[in-house]
């Protein structure tokens, strides 16, 4: 029997939600790039000049807060480990399986990210896959967030795949 | 960089982690969760202890790529899955050239990427593709 409802699989292409960051500081960035290369200097490039500064590829603007952040209105009720997440803040049913892993990501890049830029994320629905893994059967499902900055150029595609058993 | 070659290696990214590389993580990605925070929680979930975020491994295979490419070229495409924890220790990335493409642009370069645990164990798997501009 498919793990894949026929509700989950008319889910695939929607929309989860649409976000967009305040505007980037220069000490989002900084303090981001001090992170991830501690207990390293970064590179120049990512603690220069205001003027000068550039975002890490993979920085996040929407780790703390948002601007907006437009989602289903029964999104806000689910909690962030419940496994039926990605489903429920769709409004319709999960598989209800106990466990989930961050299987991977891919991500395309366009226009890198400065200082004074206002991201939109746009969160999708993509496809699902199953599988019999040593657990039991697994489900396998991607979600594809599209980011633009504020002249509408694109920023990165980011694939992510979540795997649940 | 003058001769491309596939098999041609781009350096390491070596981290000691544990707690302060990754509360450092959690502070800036607003990711604070017991795993990540807590050797009783990563027990809880199976493991020998507290585990770091498959974010910050994302963000030290673009710090390796960075840091072969120099801060003028482009990270076009990359992509890891993330196969095991990494628990407390050293992490090792590292990566090779597969292809290289020439293009009006300048040549599109294919890496193989991977991080590494203290006991040898591929953590991340991944791949890249960067730009390597003219001129």
């Amino acid at each position: 029997m498919s793990l894949v409802s026929p509700t989950m699989r008319a889910g695939v292409g929607s929309q989860i939600a649409r976000r967009v960051s305040h505007r980037i500081s220069a000490g989002d960035i900084r303090r981001w790039a001090i992170a991830v290369y501690w207990p390293e200097e970064p590179p120049m490039e990512f603690v220069a000049e205001d003027e000068a500064l550039v975002a890490p590829e993979e920085f996040n603007p929407f780790a703390w807060h948002m601007a907006e952040n437009e989602v289903h209105p029964a999104a806000s009720a689910v909690s962030k480990n419940d496994p039926d997440r990605t489903e429920k803040q769709l409004g319709i049913d999960g598989p209800g399986l106990r466990f989930m892993l961050n299987g991977g990501m891919k991500a395309v890049y366009g226009e890198r990210m400065r200082m004074g830029d206002v991201i939109t994320s746009v969160v999708r629905l993509g496809p699902y896959t199953e599988r019999e893994g040593r657990h039991g059967p697994m489900l396998i499902s991607i979600t594809v967030d599209t980011w633009t900055n504020q002249r509408g150029q694109h920023v990165k595609t980011v694939e992510s795949t979540l795997i649940r058993y | 960089m003058t001769s491309l070659t596939p098999g041609q290696t781009i350096g390491e990214f070596i981290r000691e982690t544990g707690f302060a590389t990754w509360n450092r993580y959690a502070a800036v990605n607003d990711e604070f969760v017991p795993i990540h925070m807590d050797d009783e929680a990563g027990r809880a979930a199976g493991y020998d202890g507290a585990f770091g975020m498959g974010n910050l491994q994302w963000s030290y295979l673009h710090n390796l790529v960075r840091s072969w490419i120099g801060p003028r070229d482009r990270i076009l495409e990359i992509s890891c899955q993330f196969r095991r924890p990494n628990l407390k220790g050293t992490l090792r990335a590292s990566g090779k050239i597969t292809g290289v493409t020439e293009t009006p642009e300048g040549a599109i370069v294919d890496l193989e990427l991977s991080v590494v645990d203290a006991s040898g164990a591929v953590t991340a798997p991944g791949t890249a593709r960067v730009l390597l501009a003219n001129g």
